[in-house]
């Protein structure tokens, strides 16, 4: 098939940026939508034009690595996959796609579609672990945990904090990777002792930078590659008053 | 120079605590004077980092991903091996060590396999602690499912994502160090160089990916998590950016390269599909519990699987090794697969795949229960290839996974050269010529959490460390040394993308230093990559400069050592007149076409000095005291 791609560059963070058109010509749908970019990649460096820059790593959607706005859908038209694992069958000779960089002000651009995450990387450090020193620590089955709890605990971990929640946000809100991570350790047994600190240092740092608040449109969940539910934000929240009512 | 492996002399099965008890110690208060620089943050560099810090040291760690969660242990599906025995079937650290050795087909070193055996349950311990949420039973306890090469249920795991719920105990485990101050991340950044002063590992080079600028990282010790080499094959199962770069420029400046030619083809992957593709998915091996393996048994039968009558399929596992049957090795199930396909009973539109049939494992649990156990990649296949697993079997085919082999090192994970640690798939150590599953997660994690941890400590304590300073001339060689290189794959201007190159490279890898291997096949890829080598300096084509994000000029990089590698484990393959685990010589067979190993000329590790295009190789001598050198079978 052969498509028309209008697809977004931009040099750097304080570039203003614009779409620009290229030609995918000859595009089999076993490729899968990266392979489609790599393509035209080669393409542009034989006529001696910078490829376009975009990120992507496992190619099994399990690394979060890949980031693209597809016909305004962060990680494309498909439900519950990554850019990544995209495949061209998705789409039909003649049409026109989009392709555009996760937008939010915490996210800047790095070049074309390549955005800096790093902000999931601070809230992370403001609590998203349970304190456990390597060493010895107990035999594991000495922590039984509920199938049922042990089953809720694993759905939220298996967020990939790849942000498409937030690009897919009109808050540009972290909401979602958040309350995945602070529901996580809230389900188990070894993340009560710090449980209270965890939301609120979270919240807070999320807060910090810049990302915005959940007005409940759900787009987060719709867009989340692991489909990851809504109701870790609820958990979130009630963790989050519980805590900042207790707090001294 | 001869290679000392360091190993105490102690029973094996009071090895590690006796050498622990006897190390030097730093006292806690000094320890944040020691930089320590861990490169990588994968299972192995992420839970080294990590517990390095907790300890106190000054922790610098680097990674080639926006964040380091991302590193590739993420993608290990399907489980870890640990010897808790709670199965009540018979395990135990010494079934667990023997099986390991067994399964490398005696080319490791007896010493790290017990001691990983031993760390493998408080992995699990220390991961349970960390909030990792693994499977359950309903009343509480943790469940195991079999992998290959074993008899026993030891294999723990959180569905189909193992790897990401590890990776990310270990990622948390470090970001809670750098919310201490004891670790400073340095994300998008990949290491060029290793700086060696006064003949000890000082320093790194580094490339800002963003900014291109080259900078300087002194310390006193290295260690070095940076995973395997796989993608020399282009194709495999590896991130797009794993690559051997950091590995092969410590080799040129002096660190052993042991045994390159043993590499891991995965038996169940998802078959290419055509020429544009990029990589290939693994599909976990956890899948041959349930699933089985069959072809046709009438050459070039093209009917649909389910008009295939039960009478006309070949289980062929089955059929060859009654009692391990699917869950034969990974060497073992390849080989077998490729044989089918040679033989002319291949399926599916190109006739290199067998069938993975879950049809009877269906019938038998129903679909909820297989769902729940492999739902993910039941999905992620039918995604690939828009065929839905449930109803039709799935088409699968070997495809390179893992290297084995890697920098040579001690008992203590140092290589030959002092104060460069090496953890995980980047060192040869404990899997010799064939990995079992379930097993790269622990290794990784039994070297990042328990061993580096305790091994860079008393090398530290033990040492006399010089002042250094980044303006050194060593240091200033080496940026001028990654500089120039940079500079001459800009200024090639030739005609060719790094793709290309790469494509190439792995072709002549996958034909002739694959699954199977011959004299004259890999003399032959010696002599290729010889000419794709010189063909690359002058007729490589980069577009952009060195002055902001470049990615091709990052592949471009890479794919000058990947290079130089596949020279090298050509070189190895040939040298090494046997068959074993993963590396096939067709020479060295039996006639039932299984590996003939060659025990009294061969039961070393070979560990290759670099010397310009031809290596020098150096012999570490292995001795079995424990598990009795025999053929492997799994009939």
């Amino acid at each position: 098939m052969n498509l028309k791609l209008r697809i977004w560059r931009q040099k750097n963070a304080n570039d203003t940026g614009g779409f620009f058109e290229f030609e995918a010509t000859d595009i089999s749908e076993d490729m899968s939508f990266l392979e489609m970019m790599d393509v035209v990649n080669q393409q542009l460096v034989k006529k001696d034009i910078d490829v376009i820059e975009f990120d992507h790593d496992c190619r099994e959607g399990i690394c979060g690595m890949c980031s693209m706005v597809i016909n305004g859908a962060a990680h494309g038209p498909q439900r519950g996959v990554t850019t990544c694992q995209l495949h061209m069958r998705s789409f039909k000779d003649g049409d026109t796609i989009t392709i555009e960089p996760f937008r939010a002000k915490s996210f800047p651009v790095v070049k074309d579609l390549k955005v800096d995450r790093s902000a999931f990387d601070r809230i992370q450090e403001a609590g998203g672990y349970i304190s456990v020193d390597t060493g010895n620590a107990p035999d594991a089955h000495s922590i039984p945990v509920g199938k049922a709890e042990a089953d809720r605990s694993f759905m939220a971990a298996a967020c990939i904090g790849c942000g498409a929640c937030v690009a897919a946000c009109q808050n540009s809100s972290a909401m979602l990777f958040t309350g995945a991570k602070v529901a996580q350790y809230a389900l188990l047994p070894q993340g009560q002792p710090e449980r209270e600190k965890r939301v609120l240092n979270m919240v807070r740092t999320m807060d910090d930078m810049g990302f915005g608040n959940c007005t409940n449109t759900g787009a987060c969940e719709m867009a989340c590659p692991k489909e990851i539910s809504l109701e870790n934000i609820a958990l979130m929240n009630r963790e989050f008053l519980k805590a900042s009512t207790s707090e001294r | 120079m001869s290679l000392q492996s360091n190993e105490p002399n102690e029973p094996i099965d009071k090895m590690w605590e006796n050498h622990k008890f006897k190390m030097q110690l730093v006292n806690p208060a000094n320890r944040r004077k020691f930089k320590v620089i861990v490169v990588g943050t994968g299972l192995a560099g992420g839970a080294a980092a990590a517990s390095l810090g907790e300890m106190g040291y000054n922790v610098e760690s680097f990674c080639i991903q926006d964040s380091a969660r991302r590193a590739h242990s993420i993608a290990a599906q399907g489980g870890i091996n640990a010897a808790k025995n709670y199965p009540n079937d018979g395990d135990s650290i010494y079934r667990l060590f023997y099986d390991t050795v067994k399964g490398g087909d005696f080319r490791s070193r007896e010493s790290n396999v017990y001691r990983l055996a031993q760390n493998s349950n408080l992995i699990i311990d220390h991961c349970v602690a960390q909030g990792v949420p693994f499977a359950r039973e309903y009343g509480g306890m943790l469940t195991n499912r079999s992998f290959g090469g074993a008899q026993v249920s030891r294999t723990f795991y959180a569905r189909g994502q193992t790897g990401q719920q590890l990776l990310l105990g270990a990622y948390s485990a470090l970001m809670r160090q750098v919310d201490a101050g004891t670790v400073k991340m340095h994300t998008r950044h990949e290491m060029l160089d290793l700086v060696m002063v006064n003949g000890q590992a000082r320093g790194i080079i580094t490339r800002d990916i963003i900014s291109g600028k080259i900078d300087k990282h002194a310390a006193d010790v290295v260690v070095l998590c940076t995973g395997g080499y796989g993608n020399v094959y282009f194709l495999s199962t590896n991130a797009m950016n794993s690559n051997v770069t950091a590995s092969w420029r410590c080799h040129k400046k002096g660190a052993f390269f042991a045994n390159p030619c043993f590499t891991q083809i995965h038996p169940t992957c998802i078959p290419v599909s055509g020429d544009h593709q990029s990589k290939l998915t693994l599909m976990s091996e956890s899948l041959r519990n349930d699933g089985r393996v069959w072809v046709p048994k009438e050459k070039g039968d093209k009917r649909a699987p389910n008009d295939i009558p039960e009478a006309e399929r070949d289980y062929y596992l089955e059929r060859i090794y009654p009692s391990f049957g699917n869950l034969v090795p990974r060497d073992v199930a390849s080989r077998q697969a490729k044989f089918r396909v040679d033989e002319g009973r291949g399926v599916g539109k190109t006739g290199v795949a067998v069938y993975l049939d879950f049809a009877d494992a269906i019938k038998r649990d129903g679909q909820d229960t297989i769902s729940e156990k492999y739902g993910n990649l039941f999905q992620m296949y039918e995604q690939i290839t828009g065929e839905n697993p449930y109803k039709v079997p799935m088409k699968i085919y070997p495809a390179v996974h893992y290297t084995m082999g890697g920098l040579w090192v001690d008992y203590n994970l140092m290589s030959n050269l002092d104060g460069l640690f090496v953890g995980g798939e980047a060192n040869f150590s404990d899997h010799g010529a064939n990995r079992l599953g379930a097993s790269a997660l622990m290794q990784g994690l039994s070297d990042g959490y328990f061993i580096l941890p305790n091994t860079v400590g008393n090398y530290l304590a033990s040492q006399t460390l010089d002042p250094v300073s980044t303006e050194m001339p060593e240091f200033e060689q080496a940026v001028q040394e990654s500089t120039a290189q940079i500079d001459r794959i800009l200024g090639a201007k030739g005609s060719k993308t790094v793709d290309e190159f790469h494509r190439e490279l792995g072709h002549i890898m996958w034909e002739n230093v694959g699954m199977s291997r011959n004299r004259q096949g890999l003399s032959d890829a010696i002599q290729k990559i010889g000419d794709l080598k010189k063909s690359f300096w002058t007729d490589v084509k980069v577009t952009g400069d060195n002055k902001y994000i470049n990615h091709e000029l990052e592949k471009a990089n890479r794919v000058a050592d990947f290079l130089e590698l596949g020279s090298l484990m050509a070189q190895d393959a040939l040298n090494r007149e046997e068959s074993c685990g993963g590396h096939f010589r067709e020479e060295h067979q039996t006639p039932e076409h299984e590996a003939k190993r060659d025990d009294e000329n061969f039961s070393y590790v070979a560990a290759w000095e670099y010397s310009g295009d031809t290596a020098k190789l150096h012999k570490e001598e292995l001795t079995f005291e424990h598990v009795k050198l025999a053929t492997r079978s799994y009939k």
